[in-house]
């Protein structure tokens, strides 16, 4: 299926349209951040602090009398750039190492497999962890361990997918007329892996979301004055018994964006492959 | 079979030895001088040189590697500079909050998730279905520890029925500290409930298609007999490996939602060591932690073994 035509069949698929327009909408509200907020958020109005909700400033104040709404929107932008540039790690790594171990076989394929279940053994927490004790707590902690989880994640995705299609008779053909593994895993195994590829990835961003949050939560990611919805929870840790609109916010904006990737994800998956659609449900659950 | 489990074992103390090298090197690479942080800038340098000495910091890094990876073997994870206790009995002690959380979380997400997804499959494309689905959904979206905060403010805050935060040691009082493990277990367990759902449901819904439950029914077995002789063991292989990546990551979850509720476990003694830059403490519990997820893998492999006949024979050959 091509890819234009993909993403058309993919569009008629209810939970994708709204996971698609879902996304959309956050993904907009966080790109506007760079340029405009409805109140500059590195100005300090304490006077206005713990403003409830009002027309005025429609989902009220921080502990500094910063406009929610738009620390919400900055906060999601840090957010979606993290788990982006967590994704693009976990590509660019991972599925190069899939597709080598799928065209190559033998003690390649072998030490891939073995390379996958060892990075098993570190979950973005214990990665996170390694790293701040090393160079300190910093937002780029976060992108460096979640990219570091994705990474398996991709290489088994790529190899999986290369594996169902190098069977093929184009494969043995271009294998025949002298084509190297090497040159056979990105011109043939790639191109028709993509999909499978954008399926796994938007499960991979909507993982990254979460585990952005929770690493900024316990102190392992974004740092101020930065800000991302993590962090904002951890700010509001210690306030929120008093003013649980602080930790709610940005908990429902965490949760809302992770729903809208997911049916994106869910919607383009069943578009791909129905059958393929029950398998990866358990793949993505991991 | 005998050969398939070896191969595994051996493939797990493959793992722990080289996640303990990088750790090990990782952690080294740090700038400054250990034997400096601990005596305080004014110590003199040749106080700092006999600590050092003391400590085998002279020694080349590969001796220090293989010296720190025997003792380790044999449970000596040093002591720590911080705090002059053995890291191996501070580790043990902090074990005794976070395991049980873990273990918790993991019954509550069962005894939750696996019901749902087996309603939800058998009442498969009506309308309880999507709710029950609708509903996994959102709780796969949800972070443990935001959740956490919620339950606070219903159950301790609102309600008042239980504690806010803190731990009583088990000896003084275990049920207050079983009391203060009820909610971080519940904060940890609902993501995992879901996930278990969606999985159980796919599975039993996969399976009741199979053409060995047509045969069965053939045979004269109703459906729902056929599912459940038949069935049933082969849709618990997923939800089996998805158990042992899900304890996995419960170690690793854990460490967040004690901060939520202020619990002194594995999380605590980590996030402590990294501020007093007390070295010996991080690199022991993280040594801990990943023997427990690669230790919770090895079982799940053996167990899937042991279930999927299928498997066995592939290891034999």
């Amino acid at each position: 299926m091509s890819n234009q035509r993909f993403f058309k069949k993919a569009y008629s698929h209810l939970s994708f349209r709204i996971g698609f327009i879902g996304s959309l909408i956050f993904a907009l509200l966080a790109l506007i951040s760079i340029f405009w907020t409805p109140y500059d958020i590195t100005q300090l109005d304490i006077a206005n602090r713990f403003l409830p909700l009002s027309s005025q400033y429609l989902l009220g104040t921080d502990f500094f009398g910063r406009d929610m709404l738009s620390m919400l929107m900055s906060g999601a932008l840090t957010s979606f750039i993290v788990a982006f540039i967590a994704v693009g790690i976990g590509l660019s790594i991972g599925v190069p190492l899939g597709l080598l171990a799928a065209s190559y076989g033998g003690i390649l394929e072998w030490l891939v497999l073995k390379g996958n279940d060892f990075l098993f053994a570190f979950p973005a927490i214990i990665s996170a962890i390694i790293i701040t004790t090393v160079f300190g707590p910093s937002a780029i902690n976060a992108i460096i361990a979640i990219g570091i989880f994705n990474i398996p994640v991709f290489a088994r995705v790529a190899r999986g997918g290369a594996l169902s299609i190098i069977s093929h008779d184009y494969i043995s053909a271009a294998r025949l007329s002298g084509r190297s593994s090497f040159n056979i895993a990105f011109k043939h195994l790639l191109p028709n892996i993509t999909s499978l590829l954008i399926v796994q990835a938007s499960v991979q961003l909507s993982l990254g979301i979460l585990a952005e949050a929770g690493l900024s939560y316990i102190g392992l990611g974004t740092q101020p004055p930065a800000t991302s919805l993590g962090l904002m929870l951890k700010e509001a840790q210690s306030l929120f018994l008093l003013y649980p609109m602080l930790a709610i916010l940005p908990g429902i904006t965490i949760i809302a964006i992770v729903i809208f990737l997911n049916l994106l994800g869910d919607g383009l998956r069943d578009t791909l492959d129905p059958k393929l659609a029950r398998q990866e449900t358990l793949d993505a659950a991991s | 079979m005998v050969s398939f489990f070896l191969q595994r074992i051996f493939g797990f103390i493959l793992t722990v030895f080289i996640a303990s090298l990088v750790i090990f090197l990782l952690l080294d690479i740090l700038p400054g001088n250990p034997a400096r942080f601990i005596l305080g800038i004014n110590a003199s340098e040749q106080s700092v040189n006999m600590l050092a000495e003391q400590m085998g910091l002279n020694q080349p890094i590969w001796q220090r590697f293989i010296s720190w990876f025997l003792r380790l073997l044999v449970g000596d994870f040093g002591i720590s500079h911080s705090q002059n206790i053995s890291v191996f009995s501070l580790i043990l002690e902090r074990l005794q909050i976070t395991l049980p959380l873990a273990i918790f979380a993991m019954v509550i997400a069962i005894s939750i998730g696996l019901p749902i997804g087996i309603m939800a499959a058998n009442r498969h494309g009506k309308i309880s279905d999507s709710f029950l689905m609708m509903l996994a959904q959102t709780g796969v979206a949800i972070p443990n520890f935001w959740f956490g905060m919620l339950l606070v403010l219903l159950f301790s805050v609102t309600l008042g029925w239980l504690p806010t935060g803190g731990f009583t040691p088990w000896n003084e009082n275990y049920l207050l500290s079983l009391k203060s493990l009820i909610l971080p277990s519940i904060a940890l367990a609902l993501p995992q409930a879901s996930i278990l759902a969606r999985v159980m449901r796919t599975a039993l819904i996969d399976v009741s298609h199979a053409d060995y439950i047509r045969t069965a029914q053939a045979k004269g077995l109703t459906k729902k007999q056929a599912i459940w002789r038949h069935g049933v063991q082969n849709a618990m292989l997923p939800v089996l490996t998805i158990l042992g990546l899900q304890f996995a990551f419960l170690i690793a979850g854990t460490i967040i939602v004690e901060n939520v509720f202020y619990l002194p476990g594995l999380g605590k003694l980590i996030f402590t060591a990294i501020s007093e830059r007390d070295l010996i403490i991080v690199r022991g519990a993280l040594i801990v932690l990943v023997i427990g997820v690669t230790f919770i893998m090895l079982i799940i492999d053996l167990l899937y073994a042991l279930i999927d006949p299928r498997l066995r024979l592939r290891g034999k050959q």
